[in-house]
C-alpha cells in the first residue's frame, strides 16, 4: 500500500486552491436534481393510487366480491338516484383466479425445468439457443399470444372461447420470466454447496431437487410471483381467448370473465365508469398482496 | 519421486500412475504413485497451484462433476479400483471436507449432520437419527456447544464451528477415509488449533488425507507427507524424516521457505 503525506510546512510551494464553496454549490445542485428526478419517478404511482383509492373506495363492499357485474340498466338507475352501483366483480375475480392458477400450473414446472437446464448447460449451443428464444418470447406483444391462444386452443382444443385458452396464452407470457429468474437464482447458489452434496454421494437429480431448488427457493418464488403479477392485468390476450362471461364460471372449457376484461367492459359503458376505479384498485391490491406474501415467505425461510 | 524409508504394509489407498488434465494435454497432476497408510494423517503439501486439490479430489471422484477433466491411471481402495465402483458407495466410504465451511444453508444443524442420509433418501428411525447426530457432534467436540440449538440453521455458527459441523456431516456417514482440502485456511488460530486436535483424535478411527499449504500444520499433525511441485509428486515419506532430512533439493527449498 502506498500512502502519501503532504506536509504543508515542508513544501510551501504546493498551494491548495480553496474551491470548497464551488464544491458545495455543485453538491447542492446535484442533490436537488436527484430529488426532482425521484419525485418524477414516484409521482405517477402516488397519483394513480390516490386516484384509485378516492374514486374506487366507495364501490368496495361485500357485494363487490360476491355479486356478478350489474347490467347497464341497473347501473343507470343507481346513478340516477345517487346510489353506489349495485353488484360487483365476482365473475371477474373467480375467472382471474381460475385462469392464472391454470396458467401457473402450466408455466411453473416447464419454466423451472427449463431454467435449471439452462443453468446446467452454460455456454452450450442448444442452451444458448433456448435462452435466446426465451428472450425473444419475452418481447412478443401479448396480443400476439392471444392470437396464438385463439388459433391453437380456441379453434382446435376447446372448440370455442375458454378459460383454458386464456391460461395457455398467459402461461406463454409467464414462461420466459420464470426461465430467466430460475437460471439467475440457481447461479447464485454457491458451487461449494453443490459439491458438499456430491461429496455425500447424492446423485445428480437429487442434488438439483433437494439442494439447489431449496437453496434458491426464495429467488424462485419471487420470480414466479413476479410473473404472476405481470399477467394478472393482461387484457388483450384474454379478449381473444376467454372472451368474458356475465356469470361465475369454473369450467375451464367455457368462456370466462376476468377482472381486466370487466374493466374493459366498464370502460365501454358510460354508466359503469365508477366500477373501473374499484376494479383497478382491487387488481393493484392483489398484486401488492402477492408481493407482500412473497416477502413474508422469504423472511420466514431465512430465519 | 523420492521416498524416505516409508514402508506401508497394508495401504488403504493406492494411487497408481495418476495423471489429471483440466485442459487437453496440460496435466495438473502428473504420474503420481503413492500408497496411503491406514489410521494415519497423510499431508499433501506444496506451493499453491501445484495440484494438491486436484490430486485430493480424484480420490472421491469429484472431478466427474465437471465435463472435460481427463483422468488417467487408477486409485485402489482396499485393492479395488475406485473407477469401477459406484460413486455413491465410494463417497460413503470416502468423505470430504472443503476449504470453506459449507453447511447446507437451508438445513438446521441437526439436518446438516444427517444430510448424507436425508439427501440420499435413506430412512432412519428417529432414535437412530438422534444417536447419529449426538455421536457425530460429540466426535467433533461440538455437541456441548450446540445441543440446545440443534434446530437452528447451521449457517448461524461461527466459522470454526461450521467447519466442525462439516466434519461431523462427513463422519455421520461412517466413512473409512476423510479427505480435507485446507480445512483451516478460513479459520482463526484458535479454531485451527481445535480442528487440528480433532484430526489427531480422529485418526484412531479414520484414515485422514489432508491438503495443506501450511508447513507447520503438516509438521504438527501429520504422520506422512507428500510434497508436490508443478503437478509432480517430488518426495513422499515420514513427516519427521522429511522435515529434518529432505532428500530432494526442491523439498528442501520449500521447507526452508524459499518458495511457496
Ligand atoms: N477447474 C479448473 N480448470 C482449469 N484449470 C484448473 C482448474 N482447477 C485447477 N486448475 C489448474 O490446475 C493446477 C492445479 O490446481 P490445484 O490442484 O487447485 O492446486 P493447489 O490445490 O495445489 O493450489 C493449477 O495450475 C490450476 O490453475
Ligand atoms: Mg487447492
Amino acid at each position: 500500500m502506498i500512502s502519501i503525506t503532504i506536509n504543508r510546512n515542508i513544501s510551501p510551494s504546493i498551494k491548495f486552491k480553496d474551491n470548497s464553496n464551488l464544491r458545495k454549490l455543485k453538491n447542492r445542485i446535484f442533490k436537488i436534481i436527484i430529488i426532482i428526478l425521484s419525485i418524477i419517478t414516484i409521482s405517477p404511482i402516488v397519483l394513480i393510487l390516490s386516484k384509485l383509492v378516492i374514486k374506487g373506495f366507495r364501490q368496495i363492499n361485500i357485494d363487490f366480491f360476491t355479486q356478478v357485474a350489474p347490467d347497464t340498466f341497473e347501473a343507470m338507475m343507481a346513478i340516477a338516484s345517487g346510489d353506489v352501483i349495485p353488484g360487483g366483480i365476482a365473475n371477474g375475480i373467480t375467472g382471474t383466479l381460475l385462469i392464472v392458477i391454470i396458467a401457473s400450473v402450466i408455466a411453473i414446472p416447464i419454466g423451472v425445468i427449463t431454467g435449471v437446464y439452462l443453468y446446467e448447460n452454460q455456454g452450450k449451443k442448444y442452451a444458448n439457443l433456448i435462452r435466446n428464444l426465451s428472450d425473444i418470447l419475452q418481447g412478443v406483444p401479448s396480443i400476439v399470444l392471444g392470437i396464438i391462444g385463439y388459433l391453437w386452443v380456441v379453434l382446435r382444443v376447446t372448440n370455442g372461447f375458454s378459460a383454458f385458452a386464456g391460461s395457455v396464452a398467459l402461461s406463454i407470457m409467464m414462461l420466459p420470466l420464470i426461465v430467466r429468474s430460475t437460471e439467475e437464482t440457481m447461479k447464485m447458489v454457491p458451487e461449494n454447496i453443490k459439491e458438499a452434496a456430491a461429496a455425500l454421494g447424492v446423485p445428480y437429480h437429487k442434488i438439483i431437487l433437494r439442494v439447489m431448488i431449496p437453496s434458491s427457493f426464495s429467488g424462485l418464488l419471487t420470480g414466479i410471483l413476479l410473473a404472476i403479477s405481470r399477467v394478472l392485468g393482461e387484457t388483450a390476450p384474454l379478449l381473444l381467448t376467454t372472451l368474458g362471461s356475465s356469470f361465475i364460471n369454473l369450467n375451464i372449457s367455457k368462456p370466462t370473465s376476468a377482472v381486466p376484461l370487466l374493466i374493459w367492459n366498464f370502460y365501454n359503458d358510460p354508466n359503469m365508469i365508477n366500477l373501473i376505479w374499484s376494479s383497478s384498485l382491487f387488481l393493484i391490491g392483489l398484486v401488492l398482496a402477492l408481493n407482500l406474501i412473497a416477502k413474508r415467505i422469504i423472511a420466514r425461510r431465512e430465519k | 519421486m523420492k521416498e524416505n524409508n516409508l514402508d506401508i504394509q497394508n495401504p488403504i489407498l493406492s494411487i497408481k500412475d495418476l495423471s489429471i488434465a483440466y485442459v487437453q494435454d496440460k496435466y495438473a497432476v502428473k504420474n503420481v504413485n503413492a500408497e496411503i497408510e491406514r489410521n494415519a494423517i497423510t499431508a499433501i503439501m506444496g506451493p499453491s497451484g501445484c495440484g494438491k486439490s486436484t490430486l485430493l479430489r480424484a480420490i472421491n471422484r469429484m472431478h466427474e462433476l465437471y465435463p472435460n477433466i481427463n483422468t488417467k491411471g487408477e486409485i485402489l481402495l482396499h485393492q479395488e479400483n475406485i473407477y469401477k465402483m459406484d460413486t455413491i458407495k465410494l463417497r460413503r466410504k470416502i468423505g470430504m471436507v472443503f476449504q470453506r465451511p459449507n453447511p447446507f444453508p437451508t438445513m438446521s444443524i441437526y439436518d446438516n449432520v444427517i444430510a448424507g442420509y436425508k439427501l440420499n433418501g435413506v430412512k432412519l428411525k428417529k432414535q437412530q437419527r438422534d444417536e447419529i447426530v449426538e455421536k457425530s457432534l460429540q466426535d467433533v467436540t461440538l455437541w456441548s456447544e450446540v445441543k440446545d440449538s440443534l434446530f437452528k440453521k447451521g449457517t448461524f455458527l461461527s466459522g470454526g464451528q461450521q467447519q466442525r459441523l462439516c466434519i461431523a456431516r462427513a463422519l455421520a456417514y461412517n466413512p473409512e477415509v476423510i479427505l480435507l482440502d485446507e480445512p483451516t485456511s478460513a479459520l482463526d488460530p484458535i479454531a485451527t488449533a481445535r480442528v487440528e486436535e480433532l484430526l489427531v483424535e480422529l485418526k484412531k478411527k479414520y484414515t485422514i488425507v489432508l491438503v495443506t499449504h501450511n508447513m507447520s500444520q503438516a509438521a504438527r499433525i501429520s504422520d506422512n507427507s507428500l510434497f508436490m511441485y508443478l503437478g509432480e509428486l517430488v518426495e513422499y515419506g515420514k513427516t519427521n524424516v522429511m522435515f529434518t532430512n529432505p532428500i530432494d533439493s526442491r523439498t528442501e527449498a520449500y521447507l526452508t521457505g524459499q518458495f511457496g
